[in-house]
């Protein structure tokens, strides 16, 4: 570590953070005091990745917001500068490229052929569905011994039945594509291990696109064999973007369903108000302030400079990575008064919890609405719903590409 | 597209918007389909079928619209809506 740091700083210079930071002991909601420090003090800075490599850290909601838009700013992970989270996700990137991972037009013309069917009417129709399967793991948490391991008894399995209902996937091999995805988005998770994860979930995808082909359903797997039929995708290209959405589709809200409970049990004042309403807009702000006190996308939005761009008094060279970490942009005194405090009743509606720019999260939709109804029902029908174990004693996932907890051991008064 | 295009003097509103008079541009090409503006301005903005691009529906929202508008506007994130205002 000392001898790298020699050969890039000077001795008057401090050594250069290392991203991502750690977050304070006792303070599991709480942004890195790292990255909070840099933001009041340097909003635009390097800082030390896992490769020796020093990108920048952008911290502060207009900085992030302009960044984001510009489009000297590229996702093209294969460009050489382009900050991997890991090795495994820089294997990737150069041996498969997403629409993720890809810049406008190719970008924006691969995107949109999944866009549809997350607009707000269509997903609006899903709702009496998401209710109904978020009832029944309810009914079933009740109809057995507590405590329960509320990721396994609800947090995971709603937004993974709903993706998979979506995208026309078998519900019963979760076992294999949820510990596959964990592997993927998992830092700590070597190269082999990530790429054999992704191989394997490509393989499984790329065999039920072929399916679709020959007997199409009503689903978006059957939409994306259509296309491959009329030539706009290949086979293979069609399940990469299966297993994007897949993965995407249940780990994010999993982890909002649970660290967002965790926050909520936290703050009992502020859950009292959840337990005692059914009027859909305070519901719905209460996720948007959810979204944005957690920032549960942790470890950063990740960009390359296709030119020199001036922001922040420094110069982001081209060729220069760039991380934008929204979990800062989220508690940014400009924009959100008081932003250590969760309070559900304030209009969080700015925050970049689904990033922002071209990028923007295309299953904000479904996320919200999953969230509207899993925050709307758990804790009016289980309203002593408790840790069962001390807030310390939770395994928070410090090496997620995707905050949260692995277990949640919730009781209840019965 | 120029502000210009908003000359128009018509809508004479009243209440809230004090005489003022909105007018809203989408820029179809740069829309990413978030649907944020639907779910906030619902009256405004619709989404297509086939790919969630934005549909305008009102390019001369009444004044009690406005605020919503606005902040469709705010939140857009690939800024494809332009709010003009008189």
């Amino acid at each position: 570590m000392t001898e790298t740091l020699a050969e890039t700083t000077t001795p008057a210079e401090e050594p250069l953070p290392e991203f991502p930071m750690p977050r304070a002991a006792g303070c599991p909601f709480d942004p890195p005091p790292i990255a909070r420090a840099l933001h009041a003090e340097r909003p635009v800075t390097r800082v030390r990745l896992w490769d020796g490599s020093t990108p920048w850290l952008v911290t502060g909601y207009a900085d992030q917001r302009a960044l984001l838009a510009d489009p000297r700013v590229s996702s093209e992970a294969t460009l050489p500068g382009f900050p991997h989270a890991s090795a495994g996700f820089r294997e990737n990137a150069t041996r498969r490229r997403s629409f993720i991972t890809m810049d406008d037009p190719e970008h924006a013309r691969i995107r949109r052929m999944v866009t549809g069917p997350f607009a707000i009417k269509r997903i609006e129709a899903m709702r009496p569905e998401i209710q109904k399967i978020t009832d029944e793991l309810i009914d079933t948490m009740l109809a057995g011994p507590a405590p329960v391991d509320l990721v396994r008894a609800l947090a995971l399995p709603l937004p993974s039945l709903v993706i998979c209902r979506l995208l026309g996937v078998p519900y019963e091999d979760h076992d294999f594509f949820q510990r596959n995805s964990s592997l993927m988005i998992n830092r700590h998770s070597s190269a082999e291990e990530v790429v054999g994860a992704n191989e394997a979930l490509t393989d499984y995808l790329e065999g039920l696109v072929a399916a679709k082909l020959a007997d199409p359903a009503d689903d978006m797997l059957s939409e994306l064999a259509g296309r491959v039929r009329a030539g706009e995708l290949t086979q293979r290209e069609a399940a990469n973007m299966g297993v994007l959405l897949l993965i995407a589709g249940h780990e994010t809200t999993a982890n909002m369903i649970a660290l967002g409970t965790v926050a909520l049990l936290e703050h009992p004042d502020q859950l009292a108000v959840l337990r005692e309403t059914e009027d859909p807009k305070v519901i719905a702000r209460a996720v948007e302030e959810l979204l944005r006190y957690l920032s549960i996308v942790h470890n950063g939005r990740r960009r390359v400079a296709l030119e020199d761009i001036e922001i922040g008094g420094e110069t982001i060279r081209a060729g220069d990575g760039i991380i934008v970490y929204t979990g800062t942009a989220n508690w940014d005194t400009e924009v959100f008064a008081e932003p250590e405090r969760l309070d559900i009743g304030r209009d969080a509606r700015r925050h970049m919890a689904f990033g922002f720019g071209v990028h923007q999260c295309l299953g904000q939709p479904l996320a919200r609405v999953e969230l509207q109804v899993v925050y709307g029902t758990l804790y009016r029908r289980i309203p002593t719903l408790r840790l069962a174990t001390g807030i310390d004693q939770l395994p928070f996932k410090h090496d997620g590409l995707v905050y949260g907890v692995y277990e949640l051991p919730v009781t209840w008064t019965s | 597209m120029s502000g210009e295009s908003s000359s128009e003097g018509s809508g004479a509103s009243s209440g809230e918007g004090k005489g003022v008079t909105m007018r809203v541009e989408v820029d179809v090409p740069k829309c990413v389909a978030s649907g944020q503006c639907v779910m906030i301005a619902p009256d405004v903005f619709d989404q297509r079928e086939e790919d969630g691009i934005v549909v305008l529906l009102d390019e001369q929202p009444a004044p009690e619209l406005h605020a919503d508008v606005r902040e469709s506007a705010v939140v857009c994130p690939a800024a494809a809506i332009r709010v003009i205002e008189k």
